[in-house]
């Protein structure tokens, strides 16, 4: 594994521009300060309620996610590219799933092998020849960013479902200024409060034609047990929109009405956060009682909107992954911006011979794997864990990929020992609408907190950071 | 707004009105069980504190004897218990939880910040007297700081009123329920006024509805068990009396009328029950069975809860 990529220290010892203010700032706090602020910033997040939960723990049902005040800092220049990077992508997510669904071209061209497609349980028949507004699929994305040098932007994982964690980089950035005001003056860093109107603005404008000149949304969750139950009560708040629930939720004649004080009332647009699986018992697993009877058949009658639309798992998967920089050329005729990590697909037979060959240096992920499970980390690993994990590959190979060891690049981040370089990685959200895509300037950072540790998943012991972008 | 949302702030607003007549019931009775034998008679204070919470029958399903040890702990921190006031506390986060994008966050702050102290409180245990007096000052301080965040922060609009809803229906019903259990040493007849057994009786009920120096304002006499009914019952300027309760209720209703330009089963039972207290008077109602009237009122309360349910909240 190459030696990481440090985003504040160059090779010399030398602080890079962007970190250059705080790099002064650290100097003259000192570590009780520091730590001072820690406690406080924890003590800030339980009494908001900012938790999460962790399926599969009882006990610590509602956890914090550990955070770090240290922040991550980009300058304008890399944000610019970086910018460009993720819309074109975006762009061409949405593009190949109007394709999916509708002529096919890139399957005829052979771009994407059709049994990749065809025999993915995420790819949703129901939405063949289905029209959805403006043609957006993907409204609200996630793509997942690592960097491993100065120049390249690398994208680990496209979320295209129902990406989670924007309350975090909007509360982080809150706390970061009640804590450190002074810290604030000494630099000037892109807003990131005007997330929740841009997301507002986006949900309306794909608003079916049979809505109001007013449409209403309203975010439906899978209720408060979920995860991310505390981000759908957040945003739901920031937009000013209902948070509704399925059994708020009622079909008649097609459309879609929420029970209210006053009686049904009709909803135009939901943002939902509840998995297709989950959405309508009619349509999909039937034993769902987190959705709505009926939702889908109001949706082909194009009476509601969804946001994400159904069946966009088919251009996040892990598998289709691999073809991103293919998809992009495809589509926009243009030479990818961000790059994908090099991916080997096991269900070839050349390739997994190879990843079988090298399973102590790669990393390999479940095609449908999310949340940082079910993964093995080669270096990471003991020889027994290895020779298991070669089992199950050589079982299924096709549901699976495996990748090199990434060296993410590191950020200073405070630790028992003092500050310390850990590996991060960045969650932009990028917003399509009916004429525009948007990203706010900044994200969510995750740290892996573990010295060594290459898994920022928050379920696996990853904190967050507040992410700047200079604005120079 | 979403009925479950109005269900929920309806639900939130009772728990936490419930949570501190429990604590205050559980402070009057320690104080009145406190006092020599003599003073407070045969009666076993801890079975009435049962019962005036309403769960006699599930205690004893439970608990042999109706002792402090038992009845304090079944009232405060009972899992078994679904009004003890540790449930109360819980219920009433787990509905914040589901409403939060109603609540202002005042409003989570307080509740959220409580449940904490609960859990905190609830690992230490209340073994001594003192830490038992402090949990309990700590409950009915949860309800004042709710109480004032929501009526200093939250907007004048339906969510205010059905949270309002709650909070006078529930009162209601706790001031109702001790009267209920207490009736019989308010009779006028029995004419052994002044006796030190009854007299405790009187300041014990004040107390667990924080009444006792109102009553001396409003009066300016000793304690007459007569004027002591009559307080609870139809003064409307003491903020747990039946009639303010039910001022309030038919104010609220009436907001919500007004809002969404309807009125329905709600707003005319309401009615009913103020117009029924607003003309009586103490004579009537001992003529004709101040337990009978409670009891009718007990159940009139109620029924308007089931009615605000099916018109509003389902």
């Amino acid at each position: 594994m190459a030696v990481a990529f440090d985003e504040m220290n160059g090779p010399a010892g030398d602080v890079r521009p962007a970190y250059q203010e705080l790099s002064r700032w650290l100097k003259e706090t000192p570590a009780e300060a520091l730590e001072y602020r820690r406690q406080e910033a924890e003590l800030l997040f339980r009494r908001i309620g900012i938790t999460f939960a962790v399926y599969g723990e009882s006990e610590a049902q509602e956890r914090l996610i550990p955070f770090d005040v240290i922040p991550r800092i980009m300058s304008a220049k890399e944000w610019t590219i970086l910018e460009k990077g993720l819309k074109q992508r975006v762009r061409a997510l949405n593009m190949f799933l109007r394709d999916i669904y509708h002529g096919r071209e890139v399957l005829r061209a052979n771009v994407v092998p059709e049994d990749l497609i065809f025999q993915n349980p995420v790819f949703r028949p129901e939405m063949n020849g289905q029209a959805v507004p403006h043609d957006v699929y993907v409204h609200i994305a996630g793509i997942d960013i690592v960097r491993v040098d100065a120049e390249n932007f690398i994208v680990l994982e496209d979320n295209a479902r129902t990406p989670s964690g924007v309350s975090y980089m909007l509360e982080n950035r809150e706390i970061m200024m009640r804590l450190f005001p002074d810290l604030f003056a000494r630099h000037r860093i892109a807003p990131v409060e005007r997330y929740p109107d841009e997301l507002l603005s986006c949900l309306r404008s794909v608003a079916p034609n049979s809505a109001s000149s007013e449409p209403t949304v309203a975010l439906l969750t899978p209720g408060v047990y979920n995860s991310a139950y505390y981000e759908h009560s957040f945003l739901a708040d920031k937009l000013g929109i209902e948070l509704v629930e399925g059994r708020d939720l009622i079909v008649k004649n097609d459309e879609v009405f929420m029970r209210t004080t006053e009686g049904l009332k009709r909803v135009d647009v939901i943002y939902r956060r509840l998995d297709d699986d989950f959405l309508d018992p009619l349509t999909f697993r039937p034993d769902s009682v987190l959705g709505v009877p009926g939702l889908m058949s109001a949706y082909a009658a194009g009476n509601i909107t969804l946001a994400n639309a159904v069946g966009t798992g088919i251009a996040d998967d892990k598998a289709i992954y691999s073809y991103m920089p293919e998809i992009v050329k495809f589509y926009l005729g243009e030479e990818p911006i961000l790059k994908n990590v090099q991916t080997w697909r096991c269900r070839e037979p050349k390739e997994l011979s190879y990843v079988l060959d090298n399973l102590g240096d790669l990393v390999v992920k479940e095609v449908h794997g999310s949340g940082g499970y079910g993964m093995l980390i080669g270096p990471a690993s003991t020889k027994a864990t290895i020779e298991a994990f070669r089992d199950k590959l050589k079982r299924e190979p096709e549901g699976f990929i495996a990748q090199p060891t990434l060296a993410l690049s590191t950020c200073p981040t405070c630790t028992a020992a003092g500050l310390a370089p850990r590996h991060v990685d960045l969650r932009p959200f990028v917003l399509t609408g009916k004429d525009r895509t948007t990203i706010v300037p900044g994200g969510l950072t995750r740290v892996a907190l573990k010295e060594g540790s290459l898994v920022v998943n928050s379920s696996q012991g990853g904190g967050t950071k507040d992410t700047w972008i200079l604005d120079e | 707004m979403l009925s479950r949302t109005a269900e929920n702030l309806y639900w939130l607003a009772r728990y936490v009105e419930r949570a501190e007549y429990i604590a205050r019931t559980i402070d009057a009775t320690l104080r009145v069980t406190a006092l020599p034998a003599a003073y407070i008679g045969k009666t076993n204070e801890w079975e009435s504190a049962l019962l005036t919470a309403g769960v006699s029958a599930s205690f004893h399903e439970t608990y042999e004897e109706a002792n402090e040890a038992n009845v304090v702990e079944y009232l405060s921190f009972s899992p078994a218990n679904p009004s003890s006031i540790k449930n109360c506390i819980e219920n009433a986060r787990l509905n914040s939880r589901s409403v939060r994008t109603a609540l202002t966050s005042e409003m989570w702050d307080t509740i959220n910040g409580s449940w904490i102290e609960l859990q905190e409180l609830w690992s230490k245990g209340t073994a001594s007297r003192e830490e038992l007096a402090k949990f309990l000052r700590f409950v009915q301080e949860t309800s004042l700081r709710f109480d004032g965040s929501a009526y200093r922060t939250m907007l004048r609009n339906d969510a205010f009123w059905f949270s309002r809803l709650g909070l006078h229906l529930e009162r209601a019903d706790n001031t109702a329920r001790i009267l209920d259990v207490k009736y019989h040493v308010l009779l006028p007849e029995e004419e052994h006024v002044g006796g030190p057994l009854d007299y405790y009786q009187w300041t014990s009920i004040l107390r667990s509805v924080s009444a006792l120096t109102a009553y001396h304002w409003v009066y300016r006499e000793t304690l007459k068990p007569w004027l002591i009914a009559d307080l609870l019952i139809l003064n409307d300027t003491l903020p747990r009396s039946l009639a303010s309760c039910y001022g309030n209720l038919v104010r609220n209703l009436d907001q919500i009328g007004v809002a969404y330009g309807r009125q329905g089963a709600a707003q005319r039972h309401a009615r009913g029950i103020r117009n029924r207290l607003e003309h009586s008077n103490m004579d009537d109602i001992f003529q004709h069975g101040v337990h009978e009237f409670i009891q009718e009122f007990i159940s009139d309360n109620s029924r308007l809860g089931e009615i605000i349910t099916k018109q509003y909240l389902i």
